[in-house]
This record gives structure tokens, sequence and C-alpha cells, in this order.
């Protein structure tokens, strides 16, 4: 069997893996990371959207085995190590924009690479975004508002930490 | 659901993993990002025996200008083609259909040559492939390299003209040169779902005209089709503007020249569409593309 | 400050945007077993043999069962609505015994060491068919010589309805039409797929589940399987998502259950998507004959409903209900002289059908709202006027409908005038007109939908009638600790609703305790002892009811300790933001005083219990209804019959609302739903019986790039039927959207001689329309 290395939330584990094991079972069943969620088999739904290597993917359509020598962040590790939420889970929360809450970690790691890659998206920029995303509670509207506030709030926070570099 | 077992190998070169495909048998499979081929093993529709890993290989990453071509290497992922300077800059119609793909995550992980290589007709590279007339460079343990033409490279549904002891190394894509247009006109009914039919349009301009026009079709057949018909009947038509919200009644010889693009398809009957509506959605949206690339 | 009304932010939020969830398939028990199910692949056949054999000898496989195994002690799945005298109510074993009559029924199953080794012995057992005829046409099912689902014919029950003279209101009518609309099948598709987990000490057995209704599955499980009750304890943890399809007793639970019994170790099921798509009770799929007689100025006369409503292989939980609680719906809010409503119930070899959001008031929403335009149009009249003249007047309320029915409140005029402002009605008009006359090939289209809906199910007397087998009522405890603090224990189940939100919120006011001070405990049979569950929009109208009553028991037992604290009399104590006040003195004490005084039981009233906690039970006296008006402005590519909702405007009237921000989600919620069936979602079965929309490729489920930004507003008339103003919010934009959206469409349409496009309005259907209305001449 093969033997992987692999960083989850900051911590790295070793473990024998048979190599179909699904990264999203890996995370589940065998770290107990039960946070992100399986919701199809079919690459369609995101729920079970984890950042690879600061990408987002479906960690449902990716072999543990391929996750090897990389680093996953999941919706468990999204927290500041003292607990203080990511802008975005704290903008979800504010805009309600999550229900039943199975699509949330997904739609919140999506939320957050669509930023890295647009930082200011407009309302349409962000239903695209996001189109690799299904919930069946919200009707989305909440959660396009979510992702503008949390984007504004992000910018914020860049701005300030851009503030606190001395001008040279 | 859960894939059946199957043994894997992530070779460290090309040349080896050539030689473990060989090794591997008739009933291996190469993965790269996994896309089009997870889903098909959790749903237990394809039972590879083992799979050979060529995802991370160098030689198979990246963008490179080659001078009348540009190589895009069979594992560069969609991001990275989307995100390609070159690519944008040399074939832009690549990248254009390329953003469409699917959605972000999968794009992070699905791979160019991935997508080729599952020759499914209804994914959106390989109507861009045969417009393009691309080139496929093919390697294995025992033939070494060689290079197929987009024409013979998609030999039936989800059926390449790759021996099951090749790798797709990467594709060739034919710089045009200045003076064309380009557009990806793609249909389906929600944003995730496959294309019922996409076009692949590059147009060159001259003089208010259309002196040469490639077209490539999606989900019309069991390949990508090229739609000659079109080409060629285009070859010479003015670029009129349309008036805006009617001209219906006067000649549009676009429109008419597009009126072949269904010719010679066969294309599929499936839960979201008859094969006689695909037919009128390839002659609509071949004109939209045509007209969205000539004014491009 | 009042907590009732506020858009307070939900406490359930914080685990489920930090990951810290509980959803049944995150269990894990020491050495918990795992099972996996093998499926009918035949619609319609007898199983000749089943061979556990190979499968029983492969790695991890602790035990292969079929229907023969589990026959003498799995009971039949139950149908817990009867609903005439003449059902047929076949038996539903919930694993197959000796005949299959759908695909996707479960034929045998292995128990592993995990989910992976269980899915591969499933390949390893073999099944014999003899293939029977499958039964998949609803009124060919009908005919004398057509093949059977069970031996007692395809005719599952034939209920009828009527008010006023029904002949009278038709005969010599100066108009009358008369339509045919098809509801399709829908597939739920809740985010999270259903799981259950069981295990036991050997004595009690405890069963996860992710379930709307923990208390009904406990009694059915106990009825179905012999399991007494009271050693039967259900957990519905996090549940994401229902829509109804949960709101049911399925096999897999029972068999779960019936796996742990025999072995003795914790078992787990989890579904895939494909496998739900399949198996979790699909719904809607009714052909609706719907006949209006009016007058020339468009008063209506009468309103004729024919109804074949496809139940699928069987009856399961409320199967045969679901058309009727539709039945009651068909007038809508229009005034009418007479009423006349017949269902037929048909077996079919698929999936067996079930309630999904709104769940027969959606069926007859669509219908009457679609005949109305029909009727417009028939009289040359704009659809908005042809409503007018015919819906209740808010002066006129409350009022007993043809149906029988009587609304308590309503505004029907103010909600529309709201909506047509935000709307722009008069400059989309212009618009559309322009579009027309230019022969634009994208056409405009404006949908109307002006809706009520019967919710806050249900009063259990009106229940017993209509031959439910349980009530309607909904029970609460609520309990103050020795600290002050409150606990909130409610029998209503939630799945993303934001109960304990609001919950708190309700008994923050009703206690003068500070919000955070609440907490809410629900989904636990040994904990929420009593309950009958959420479906029906009836959370809030009933259970939330619930928690008001016990929270002014509590505050009652509160007063007469604080008089006795006070040395008042109880009359002169007023209660005012959590304290007890001597009247006229400046004498107080606050609730959480009293609360510690009743825990230290030093000095009580004589007689007094030492305990401050009180259980209710609400059983509402009438329906609620929800309104609203609902306008849609949708462009038609006539090219390529492609669509897009341009703008949608909601203007809903729930009554008093006590979270304006979950309400709002609600809505929009509603409203994707009810927009996907419009324009997405349809289960397909072949000719053979095979289901073609089995994952999520398939079966297309809107995302954020498919829908628009939706414009919503309130009206406020507060239902007089209970002291909380509420009305219920949970299925009002399903109901109202999917009519809304259509007509949008066949008002684009038509100019070109269109009069109805069958739901999903794919690019392919409006295109074919139009080709078969004028040739293809677009």
């Amino acid at each position: 069997m093969p033997r992987i290395t692999v960083t989850v939330d900051g911590i790295q584990y070793e473990e024998e893996v048979e190599p179909r094991l699904l990264l999203v079972h890996f995370l589940r069943d065998r770290l107990g990371k039960t946070g992100t969620p399986i919701g199809c088999d079919t690459t369609n739904c995101g729920a079970c959207t984890v950042m690879l290597d600061g990408k987002s993917v479906k960690s449902c359509s990716v072999l543990a085995v391929q996750a090897d020598g990389c680093d996953v962040l999941t919706i468990e590790g999204l927290a500041g190590a003292d607990g203080q939420w990511h802008p975005m889970q704290t903008a979800f929360h504010e805009e309600h924009a999550l229900q039943c809450g199975f699509c949330t970690p997904g739609m919140i790691m999506s939320a957050i690479d669509l930023l890295a890659e647009n930082p200011d998206p407009s309302e349409e920029a962000i239903r695209e975004g996001l189109e690799g995303n299904l919930c069946r509670c919200t009707g989305y509207c909440n959660i396009v508002r979510a992702v503008r506030r949390g984007a504004q709030a992000m910018s914020g926070q860049s701005a300030a930490a851009n503030q606190e570099v001395p001008a040279s | 659901m859960i894939p059946a077992a199957f043994d894997y190998v992530r070779p460290q070169t090309l040349e080896e993993a050539a030689m473990a495909l060989a090794e591997a048998g008739e009933d291996a499979k190469v993965l790269a990002g996994g896309q089009s081929l997870l889903p098909l093993l959790r749903l237990r529709l394809s039972y590879p025996s083992s799979l050979v890993d060529v995802g991370r290989l160098s030689e198979l990453h990246g963008v490179r200008d080659e001078g009348d071509h540009v190589f895009i290497g069979a594992a560069t992922t969609h991001y990275d083609v989307v995100h390609s300077p070159v690519v944008q800059a040399e074939c832009p119609l690549v990248a254009m259909a390329t953003a469409t793909v699917a959605d972000p995550q999968v794009r992070h992980r699905g791979t160019f040559g991935g997508s080729l290589a599952h020759a499914d007709p209804a994914g959106d590279l390989p109507a861009v492939a045969v417009a393009l007339d691309c080139a496929f460079v093919a390697r294995s343990a025992s033939g070494g390299e060689r290079e197929i033409p987009a024409s013979e490279f998609f030999v039936d549904y989800l059926e390449p003209a790759l021996r099951a002891d090749e790798i797709l190394v990467g594709v060739k894509v034919p710089k045009l040169g200045p003076g064309w247009g380009y557009h990806y006109e793609k249909f389906h009914r929600t944003a995730q779902s496959w294309a019922i039919v996409g076009v692949a349009a590059a147009v060159r301009r001259s003089n208010g005209s259309i002196e040469e026009a490639r077209i490539g079709l999606t989900n019309m057949g069991p390949t990508p089709v090229r739609a000659s018909a079109v080409e060629e009947a285009l070859r010479g038509t003015p670029i009129t503007v349309p008036v805006p919200g009617g001209g219906n009644g006067g000649p549009d010889p676009i429109r008419d020249a597009c009126g072949e693009a269904a010719a010679g398809t066969s294309p599929p009957a499936d839960l979201h569409a008859q094969p006689d509506y695909r037919r009128h959605l390839a002659r609509v949206l071949t004109h939209r593309a045509v007209l969205s690339a000539a004014r491009a | 400050m009042t907590e009732v009304g506020r858009a307070r932010r939900r406490k359930e939020d914080a685990r489920l945007v930090t990951g810290r969830t509980r959803w049944t398939d995150n269990i894990q028990m020491p050495g918990m077993l795992y099972v996996a199910f093998l499926r009918s692949p035949m619609a319609h056949a007898r199983i000749t043999r089943v061979d556990t054999s190979a499968a029983r000898g492969r790695p991890g496989v602790v035990a292969v069962y079929s229907g023969r195994d589990f026959a003498a002690e799995q009971g039949s799945l139950p149908c817990a609505w009867p609903v005439s005298e003449d059902v047929v109510i076949p038996d539903h074993p919930p694993m197959a015994v000796s005949e299959v009559r759908y695909v996707g029924e479960a034929v045998a199953c292995v128990v592993a060491t995990d989910r992976y080794k269980a899915a591969d012995a499933l390949d390893a057992i073999e099944v014999d068919y003899e293939p029977l005829p499958a039964v998949l046409d609803m009124r060919e099912a009908l005919t004398e010589d057509s093949p059977k689902v069970h031996e007692s014919g395809n005719k599952a029950f034939t209920w009828t309805f009527s008010g006023g003279d029904i002949d009278a209101a038709f005969t010599g009518a100066p108009v009358v039409v008369e339509r045919e609309y098809v509801q399709q099948r829908l597939i739920p598709t809740a985010m999270e797929p259903r799981a259950v987990v069981a295990s036991t000490d050997g004595e009690t057995f405890t069963i996860y589940s992710a379930t709307q209704i923990p208390h009904v599955l406990r009694v059915m499980l106990a009825v179905t399987t012999g399991i007494p009750e009271h050693k039967l304890r259900v957990i519905a943890p996090d549940v994401g998502g229902g829509f109804g399809s949960k709101l049911q007793v399925t096999a897999e639970e029972v068999l779960t259950l019936l796996i742990t019994r025999r072995l003795g170790k914790p078992v787990k099921w989890t579904e895939s998507r494909s496998e739900g798509n399949l198996t979790v009770h699909h719904g809607r799929d009714q052909i609706q004959r719907i006949s209006v007689a009016a007058e020339r100025d468009g008063r209506l006369r009468g309103i004729k409903v024919d109804l074949l409503a496809d139940m699928g292989a069987y009856l399961m939980l409320v199967t045969p209900g679901v058309p009727l609680l539709g039945a009651f719906m068909y007038n809508g809010i229009y005034k009418m002289d007479a009423y006349h409503f017949a269902c037929t119930g048909v077996f079919t070899t698929k999936m067996p059908t079930d309630a999904y959001r709104g769940a027969g008031r959606p069926e007859a929403t669509y219908a009457l709202e679609r005949v109305m335009d029909e009727l417009a149009a028939e009289l040359g009249m704009d659809p908005m006027e042809i409503r007018r003249r015919n819906w209740i007047r808010h002066e006129e309320f409350p009022y007993t409908t043809i149906a029988g029915l009587t609304y308590d409140s309503g505004n029907y005029e103010a909600a529309t005038d709201r909506a047509m402002t935000l709307f722009g009605y008069d400059k989309l008009r212009a618009e559309q007109a322009d579009r027309r006359e230019r022969r634009d090939p994208v056409q405009l289209g404006i949908g109307i939908s002006t809706y009520t809906e019967m919710c806050g199910l249900a009063p259990s007397r009106v229940l017993g009638s209509l031959a439910y087998g349980a009530g309607g009522w909904e029970h609460a405890n609520v309990r103050m600790l020795p600290t002050g603090k409150v606990e909130v224990v409610t029998g209503s189940s939630p799945h993303g609703q934001g109960h304990v939100t609001a919950w708190s919120q309700i008994a923050a006011d009703a206690l003068g305790v500070p919000f955070e001070d609440v907490s809410v405990i629900h989904g636990d049979t040994a904990i929420a002892t009593k309950g009958m569950d959420t479906y029906g929009s009836r959370s809030l109208v009933v259970g939330g009811m619930a928690v008001l009553q016990a929270c002014e028991k509590v505050k009652e037992k509160a007063r007469q300790v604080a008089a006795h604290m006070l040395e008042a009399s109880a009359d002169d104590v007023e209660f005012d933001q959590g304290s007890f006040r001597v009247r006229g003195t400046g004498a107080a004490k606050t609730i959480q005083e009293i609360a510690f005084a009743v825990f230290a039981a030093h000095d009580l009233p004589d007689g007094f219990e030492p305990r401050l906690d009180a259980d209710a039970t609400f059983d509402p006296e009438n329906f609620s209804f929800p309104h609203g008006t609902h306008l849609c402005a949708i462009e038609v590519d006539t090219e390529t019959g492609q669509s897009r909702i341009r703008s949608y405007v909601a203007v809903d009237d729930v009554g008093k609302v006590v979270n304006p921000l979950i309400v709002e989600g609600q809505v929009h919620g509603g409203l994707a739903q009810g927009i996907a069936q419009a324009l997405y979602e349809e289960a397909v079965y072949d000719s053979e019986g095979n289901l073609l929309t089995t994952t999520m490729a398939d079966y297309l489920i809107p995302s954020a790039a498919d829908l628009p930004d939706f414009v919503t507003d309130r009206t406020e008339t507060p239902a007089t039927s209970n002291p909380l103003g509420v009305k219920g919010v949970g299925e009002a934009g399903t109901i109202a959207s999917t009519p809304a959206v259509v007509n949008a469409i066949v008002d684009a349409l038509r100019p070109h001689g269109v009069h109805d496009v069958r739901m999903p309005c794919t690019p392919e259907r409006i295109w074919r329309t139009l080709q078969s209305v004028n040739g293809g001449a677009a």
C-alpha cells in the first residue's frame, strides 16, 4: 500500500492508503476531519471542496495518493489559532448565507478561492465563480451577498496589513 | 460511491511512465488530473487494473511558444492554460473554450491533455482541436514519439487514437497569425452542465469580408465535427452588421452559409436534446459564433 | 428590547461555518460495521434466485442478507394516510423478497468492516430475475388490459370533494376553459444524502438518522419491527435539508436497525447521491385536468379538477395524502360558486412519490394560476385584472371558501400593489409591446402568481376527518435552570430552518431573559420526548406556539413564587421585561432570582413543587394561510428556446415575523426550488422503467450562475388563528414561483400561438412548442 505524507490544516500526517481511497474519505474516515462532507459522486455539488496546495478542488474526485506531499486546507483549518473566524466565515453568518449548512464548507472554500483570483468581484463574477457549488436551501442570494461582504472585509484586512508595513 | 480496487504507480519520468504503462497491460489507464476518470471509477463504469499517474511529470507540464505553434503539455491544468499569457496571445480560442470547461475546482485539477484524451465529443476542447488542426504528441515505450493530427485523433465516442501503451505528451496548437477573430459559443442548460451543442469559431477577416473560417462543433456526433461546408460557404462572405432587433427579411449571407452547419453530422439523442434540435442549434449557434468571431 | 421581529443572526451557524458538524455519516463507533445495498436493475420482475455465497467469502464481509433472510421480521413499510374507503395499501417489504417493483428497490445487502469492502462484495451477489412488464404511464395503467403492479390492480384509491353546484356553474357558462397540465416527477435532492446509524447494548436500540421526523419514526419503527417503543431511541443529529424527502420511514432505516439487532454491533449506512436519486421518495408527478367556467366579465363560476396522481410502486408514509393537501387549494384566493375535485391514485413501477416542498399545494396553485392566465387570454383581459375581479377582498376576511376552509386573514390588494410597484409592471409591459412590435427574436414575458396556501399542519381533528393516522399538535417543554438560564425542548425537529434561533427569540420575549440565555434542544426522542416533527410549514405556527404557551405557564408559576417572596397577592404582581413587580411599589424580583429560589426551595408557597418548568402541547384550531404576489419577467430567445429570468419580485404575507432574516432566506430558497421545477428539473424514466437521471449531471439543480437575484418584500397581515399571529413560510416560495415562471414563458410566446409549455420548460421544449404552433417560423 502506498505511503503518503499529507499536511492537513497544519498537521502533517503519514499514512498508508489504498490507491483507490478518495481524499475526502481519507479526511473524514481516517483523520476524523468530518467538517468536509460528501454530497454527490459526479463532481457536481462541490460540498467536499478543500484547498489543495492553495487551490480549490473537489476532494471526492482526488485520490488520497494524488495528495501525497501536498498541503490540504479544510473548513476546520480556516479559523486562526486563536479561534478567530476567517472573514468569509463571519460573512456567511452575518448575511444568513446558510440554512442546513451542508454545502457551506465547500461554498466557503470556493468563495475564498474566488477572491484570491478576483478580490473585488461583481455579482455576476461571484455567481459564475460559484458554479461548481450547489446549494438547495438558500437560493444563493445571501451567499452572493456574503461573498461580497467577505471581499470587503478581506480587502479591509489586507489594507490594514499594508498599513502596518512601514513606508520605505 | 466507491471505486473498485486498482494498482497505482507514480513514475518519476516520462520514460518510466511509458515503461510502466506498457508493463501494466491493456486494462491500465493513465491518470492525470482525474476529473473525467474519477467519477467513472466511482460510479463503477470503469474498472482499470492499474493507474499510471502522470500528473506530476515535468515533461507534461507547461506551455511553450515553439515558433509556428504553441505546445501545451498534456498535464497542464485548465487553470494554467486559461492563465497562460502565451495561450491568451497566440491561441485565444483555446483559452476561451477552456474557461468554459466544468467549474473552477475542476479546472484546477483537470488537465488539457486529459480532457482531450478522454475524447468526449461533449467536451469543449475537442472541437477547438479539430478547428485549429492541432497535432497530438504521443509517446510509448515501444514506438517512441509520434504526432497524430487532430483530424485523426478522435476515432469514436470516448476513443482517441492512442494505443493502450501510449501517453499523450502534449498538443501543438498552430498559431494562426494576425487578422483572426475567435469565439466559443457554448449552449447548455445549467452553468455546470455539458454543452448540448458548442461551436468553436475562428474567422480571418480582410476588407470587411471573411477570408477564411475554421469551425469545430461540440456534441454533434460521436467525435468532434469540423464544419467544412460552412467554412467553404463563408469564404469571401461580407461581414454585414445586422439591423438591431430585426433584419430577418434582408439578405444575410453569413446566416445562409451557417445553414450548412449540421450537414454531415450525426448528433446524439440523449436526455438533454434530440438530434433535430441539436442540428437546429448548430445552425443558429454557428451563425452567432461566426458573427462574434468576425467582430472580435 | 423585543426579540420577536429582530433579524437575529443564527445560533446554529457557528458549528456549521467551522465544520464542527454532527451529520449522521460523521458518527464512528468502536466495532462499527457498514452496510451496502444491492438494488434491483429491473423495474418489475420476479426474484427467482439470490446467491450470496460468493459475497460472504469476500474480505471484510461479516454478513450478506437477501429479502428472504428478513422476511419473518421486516414487516411492511407504513402508510399513515389511508385516504379513502377504497384505498389499497399493498404490502411493502423493506427488502424485496419475491418481486421487485421499481429500479432501485433493495434486494440484498452486504455488511462489512468498512464501506469500501461492503461496496466490493455487492459485485459478488448473484440475483436472477424473471422480468415482468413495467407499468409506466398512468392512463395506460388504468386500462383493462394493463399489466398489474400489484395483484389488486393499478388503482390505489379514488377521492372526490365538492362545494356548491358544479353542474349549475358550468351549464350555460359564457366561457369555459379547459386545460391539462403535467406536474413532472421531481427528486427532492436535499444536499445531505440520507444516512442511518443503529447501535444496541443488547436490549435497547439507538438509531441516528438524517430524518425530519424522529418522533414519528420511533413509533413507526416500533410498529414495523416489533421492537418495543420504550426500547427504541431515535436521534436526528444535524440534518442537511429535507424538503419533505426525509419525512419518511425508509427501508434503509428499518433494515439497518434489523441488522444491528442480528449482529449486536453498530451499523452504518450512507447513501450515495446516485443511490439517492433512485430511492429517496420522489415528488409531484400528477396529470391535472382543470376546467374553469366564467362570466364574460371574468367572474369565476366554478372550477373542476380531475387529477391522476402517480403513487409509484407502493404507498409510503403519506403518499396518497399528498394530492389531498392540494384538494382544498384549487380555488386559491378566488371566490366562485362551485368547485369539484376528483383524484385517482395510480400505481406504476417507479419509485414511490411522497411529500416534496409544498406537497399538493404547489400542484394546485400551478394549475389554478396557469388557467387564470388562460382565461384572461381567452377574454382578452390583463391577467392581473382578472385576478383582481375574483379575489377575496381584504374587508371580506374571515372568509369561508368554496372548498370549506376559513381563511382567517389576508390582504391580496396590498401585496399585489407592493409587488407591482417593485416590479415596474407597466414599464415591462411597454417593453414587451415594443419587442413584439419589432419582432425581436428575444421576446419578453411577464408572469403573475397570486397565491395562497394552507399550512401550519394541522388541526388534529381535521387530520382525523381526512383519515390521517396521527395528530397535528406540537409539544414544548421550557425550564428555568437554577442560574436563570433557559432550556427549551421542542418536538419540532429542524434541518436547516433555524428553530434554535427563532425559539430563543420567542422564549426570550416571553420570559424576559436575554436571547443568549436560551438554549434549544431537539431531535432526540430520549430528551425531546414528545413531538410531531417538521413538515408542512408547521414548526413556527404549531411548535413555536407550544414554546410560547410553555413559557406562559412557567411565567405563571414564577408569578406565584414572586408573590410569595414579595408578600403580595399574585394578582398584584405584574411582569415586565423579566421582573415581577408589585403594582404601585418598587418591590421586585427578577425571574432569575425566582429560578434560584425555586431551586433552593427554602421558602416556596405551600404545595408548590420545586421546579420552574412547564410542558405545553399546542393543537391549532385552523390552518394558516400565507399569501402573496409574485411577478416574473423572463426573456425567451425564440431562435434557441433559451429562457433567462430578468427580474423576479416576491411580496409575501406570512403574518407576523419572528426573524426577518430567516423568513427572507426561506423565501429565497423556496423560489429557487419552484423556479427549478419550472425550468430545470425532471426525473426521467425510460421505456423500460430505468431512471435516467441518477446523477447530478443529469438531474439538473440550478447553481448560483443559473438564478437571478430576487427582490423580496413583505406585507404583514397577522394570522388571527394563533396568538403569535404567524402563518409559516417554508413552502410559500416554492408554491408561488413555479406558475409565475411558466406564466411568463407562455406570456412571451402567446403572440406565436403558444398557450402552454410543459415543465420543465427546457430550451428544447420551448423550441419544439414554437415549431408545433407555427411550423418553425419563430
